[in-house]
């Protein structure tokens, strides 16, 4: 039952086949049994669980505001706060603090009546592409034990992909939902900066965040967008626009598709493998009568420079209230202020979580802001501006979403610079703020490679589509 | 002393009257007890995120409007990172390369000379919170410290000046000027004693016809106008003897002592901070439209100087009575509200800056929260031309009543026994006793000395407690005294 969808499941909920309390329980065992060798809650949210699933059960015997979502576990990263429950961000820094409210993500999935299984693991503070940052954890791809599931949400990803739950929330800053959900084999969705409220998310880097769906299939991912979009009063950047009807997109006939190939992610740096199942995956498209040509990106060498000077920049200011003053771990060595703050900071935060933290404030440093910061900006426009270009002329973009398949555990550890290159093909969708989507197109050695879909901002709807009608006509996301 | 100018520019610092805070909905109430105006945004919980108040917005506009400043047509926040318990985030969110509006100036007045003093901008940013430290009076050397955040967040509106103030005459002149023009326009209480409006000076000394600026020291701590004077007095003089002895001055923040009346730097080792300071990407540029700014200027209002100048011209009342009543905006408005029932703004005037002001004085009242209302203070003023009240009366007994809070005139006069006598009959009487007793005067008036009249006037005047009507007296006496 559980290695189901949402879509599946809501079909028996509502049919009576099985109940919601039934469903959550059987989830429960599923993580009893493979958790102790996954690792990719945090916490776990039995009693409360349980509790909605009652909940769930009273709405659907009634028959009253049903949704997709009503009774369906879900795991939720754990950087998105939770009231009363634990929020970590994986980092020791706030490994005992309790939010004393909930992301606007989190009350919507309330609201429609879903039942939250725990939080997820994850890079510290979101910080990585492998789950190994996380303070707390390391999470392990289910795929494959010895290997990482990615990161950041690799927690939500693989609790996902082992049946943990059946769907999770995830974050994006640089690729965290698309990169996992292309090494777990499953579905990721980052949609348009401001498509989704931040509200709640602990922030990594404020101008490229974004929550985001992790599902089995193109259609659960549509489900959960539907519940999460929308503007939120709450979230300055959230934009007012109408949000579409997701699942009336999901149609198979993309004749005509102009399916753009950014020319340079098919080149160096991308494994054969991977090239291979693109190059398959291209030839679908061209088969289900989608138009296809090749695109340039010229700004494209310079995205991870780009983003690992914005992001790190934005970090460090907005981690700086990780003090011991208010909340999270205090740091009891301390006599006065100053060395509370140092002590504090430096037992709580990881090596990357620092590392980024140094390299932001120095961006952002008088002297150096011009040269560092503000020259950043500058190319992140000029990216922005090719990825428009690009679209005008073609429905979508793909590429890989990641240079290979899943690492081994360890393997990329100690050299981050490595570690920064595998979202080399990710990165710039967040940079332009554009909508895009992994979903499973190959695999390689029984390892999943992800095909990433991109759009035009707000038009979550086309890239949808296109993966929707890969989907129906292969059938890598069944493969275990 | 040395032929050198003295250069002043003043930062200051306006909390702002919204009825929320910056960013958050909680109350903008500092006062209540510690941490029960906060919530999850203004105490910086994770994954939180700003939101403009508006009304802050607003309020800033009208004061651009006010100071004849260019609203920017787009304005950004930014944040200015530091690490301090009472900041929850440890960056305050303010502006700095964009700010609200720039280019703007107020007229001020000293000994007689007008002067423009620049404002180079207006921006807004949020307050920090209030710590309380124990066992020491700073962070330092404390036993401990508690934070009390119901002031994080809420709204300041900076005003920073051109450096085109020259004495601390001046300085004190346009912190007096800005303080009145904030209050009048109703964007802040604008008490720097109880810290709604707070003021940082920047001052440096030069040779006359030098162009470049001397070396500038930032003093800090002044919590009145006077105090603003006395201590760039304080410091102008230290600038000066520093020079003349051929010392230098150091760049630093010093802070004046009321107590010492001198300034008092607090740092040995001076470092400059690095804020970082970088766009705040949790927020929207402000771009205000143009609507929206006309819709502001409405509620602006007739500014104070023109309300002067129309109170002298169209109301003949001088000068300095038109000063002092402009000065409060609360009296202006007053005046203006009597006479829409009582058509005689020079009378209201005199017993505004007169009789009102003195009785309050006495009875240690404030015009602030007056009692009195435009409509009563207009039919007492009826009253006396209409002889029912003596100007005495009114001034003595009935004045006192209203602004004690008595809501009837005419309950005041009944219960007290008040109309003014003006029956010929009952003063006649009256008048005779006083002439049968007095012989003596009778005979001086009678010998050609006509001022012993206005003697029998106060007899008369005593015996009726102020009751006659003085024109009726002075008829019946001349009178009687002539047979």
């Amino acid at each position: 039952m559980i290695d189901k969808t949402a879509h599946e499941l809501h079909d028996l909920l509502i049919k009576k086949k099985i109940s919601s309390v039934e469903l959550a329980e059987k989830v429960f065992l599923r993580i009893e049994s493979v958790e102790p060798q996954i690792k990719a809650y945090i916490t776990l949210t039995k009693d409360e669980a349980i509790k909605q699933a009652e909940a769930a059960d009273k709405r659907l015997k009634e028959n009253k505001n049903v949704t997709l979502l009503t009774g369906i576990p879900i795991a939720v990263k754990d950087n998105m706060c939770t009231k009363g429950i634990l929020t970590t961000c994986a980092s020791k820094i706030l490994a005992n603090y309790i939010a004393p409210y909930d992301a606007t993500v989190v009350t919507k999935l309330k609201e429609a009546g879903s039942v939250i299984i725990g939080k997820t693991n994850l890079d510290e503070f979101a910080m990585g592409s492998s789950t190994e940052n996380s303070g707390l954890q390391i999470t392990k791809n289910p795929r494959d034990l010895e290997r990482v599931p990615g990161g950041s949400s690799g927690g939500s990803a693989a609790a996902v992909a082992a049946n943990e739950a059946i769907l999770a929330t995830g974050s994006d800053t640089g690729g965290s939902i698309r990169q996992p959900a292309s090494f777990c084999g499953i579905v990721g969705l980052k949609p348009t900066y401001g498509r989704v409220s931040r509200y709640g998310l602990v922030a990594f880097a404020s101008s490229l965040d974004q929550i985001g769906p992790l599902a089995k299939d193109v259609t659960d991912a549509a489900i959960l967008l539907q519940v999460m979009a929308g503007y939120d009063p709450k979230d300055s950047t959230s934009v007012n626009v109408p949000v579409p009807d997701y699942q009336k997109s999901l149609t198979t006939n993309i004749k005509g598709l102009k399916v753009g190939v950014i020319k340079e992610l098919m080149g160096e740096g991308i494994s054969a493998d991977v090239k291979s199942a693109i190059k398959s995956a291209i030839k679908k498209y061209e088969e289900l009568g989608a138009v296809i040509s090749e695109v340039s990106l010229p700004s494209f060498e310079y995205a991870v420079s780009t983003y690992y000077l914005i992001a790190p920049a934005e970090a460090s200011s907005n981690l700086a209230r990780f003090d011991g003053v208010k909340y999270g771990h205090r740091s009891q060595e301390a006599k006065d202020l100053i060395t509370m703050y140092y002590n504090t900071r430096r037992e709580g935060f990881g090596a990357e979580v620092k590392r980024r933290i140094i390299l932001g404030t120095y961006a952002l440093s008088a002297g150096y802001y011009d040269a560092y910061y503000l020259k950043a900006l500058k190319v992140r426009t000029l990216i922005k501006q090719d990825f428009e270009k690009a679209l005008s002329n073609c429905d979508v973009l793909v590429s890989p979403t990641s240079p290979t398949v899943a690492f081994k555990i360890g393997e990329k550890a100690n050299d981050p610079l490595s570690m920064y290159l595998s979202d080399i093909a990710t990165i710039p969708v967040n940079l332009a703020g554009i909508p895009a989507i992994s979903i499973p197109c190959g695999n390689a050695n029984n390892l999943p490679i992800g095909l990433q879909i991109m759009g035009k901002a707000f038009d979550e709807e086309t890239i949808l589509k296109a993966a929707y009608a890969f989907e129906q006509n292969t059938d890598w996301h069944l493969k275990k | 002393m040395s032929k050198h100018e003295t250069i002043i520019g003043l930062e200051v610092h306006a909390q702002l009257k919204t009825s929320s805070k910056m960013f958050c909905g909680c109350a903008n109430n500092f006062g209540d007890p510690p941490n029960t105006n906060i919530c999850p945004v203004c105490t910086g919980q994770p994954g939180t995120l700003p939101v403009i108040n508006k009304k802050a917005i607003e309020l800033a506009i009208k004061t651009a409007l006010a100071t004849n400043c260019k609203i920017n047509e787009r304005s950004v926040f930014a944040r200015k990172n530091y690490f301090y318990p009472d900041l929850p985030k440890d960056f305050q969110i303010s502006q700095f390369d964009l700010p609200l509006a720039e280019h703007g100036f107020l007229e001020i007045e000293v000994d007689g000379n007008k002067k423009r003093i620049g404002i180079t901008r207006i921006h807004l940013e949020e307050d920090a919170g209030k710590l309380v430290h124990k066992g020491a009076d700073r962070i330092m050397g404390s036993d401990y410290s508690l934070a009390d955040y119901n002031r994080a967040a809420t709204p300041l509106m900076e005003i920073v000046s051109e450096p085109d103030i020259r004495t601390p005459e001046e300085a004190k002149a346009y912190m007096e000027k800005l303080a009145h023009l904030l209050e009048y326009i109703g964007v802040c209480d604008a008490k720097m004693e109880e810290g709604s409006l707070r003021c940082d000076a920047n001052i440096s000394i030069r040779p006359v016809g030098q162009k470049e600026f001397g070396t500038k020291t930032e003093i800090k701590n002044m919590n009145s106008f006077k105090a603003v004077m006395k201590a760039l007095k304080a410091e102008e003089l230290r600038h000066r003897e520093v020079i003349d002895e051929g010392g230098t001055i150091i760049q630093e923040t010093r802070f004046y002592s009321e107590e010492t009346e001198k300034t008092k730097g607090m740092r040995t080792k001076e470092f400059s901070h690095d804020y970082r300071y970088f766009p705040e990407p949790d927020l929207v540029p402000i771009a205000p439209t143009k609507e929206w700014i006309e819709e502001i200027r409405k509620t602006v209002g007739e500014l104070p100087d023109k309300k002067e100048n129309r109170f002298i011209k169209d109301y003949g009342i001088s000068e300095t009575d038109a000063f002092f009543i402009v000065s409060n905006s609360k009296m202006a408005t007053f005046l203006e509200e009597t006479t829409k029932s009582y058509n005689n703004p020079k009378a209201i005037a005199n017993w505004l800056v007169g009789e009102i002001t003195a009785c309050l004085k006495e009875s240690k009242m404030t015009f602030d929260n007056i009692a009195l209302s435009p409509n009563q203070l207009a039919e007492m003023l009826a009253l006396i031309d209409n002889g029912v009240l003596s100007r005495k009366v009114a001034k003595e007994i009935v004045l006192p009543e209203l602004l004690k809070g008595s809501n009837s005139i005419q309950g005041i006069i009944k219960e007290k026994g008040l109309t003014q006598i003006s029956d010929e009959g009952e003063l006649v009487s009256i008048a005779q006793d006083i002439i049968r007793n007095n012989p003596k005067q009778v005979e001086q008036f009678k010998s050609g000395k006509e001022a012993v009249l206005m003697f029998f006037v106060g007899q008369v005047m005593k015996a009726t407690k102020g009751r006659a009507n003085p024109d009726a007296v002075q008829k019946i006496l001349k009178e009687a005294l002539k047979k």
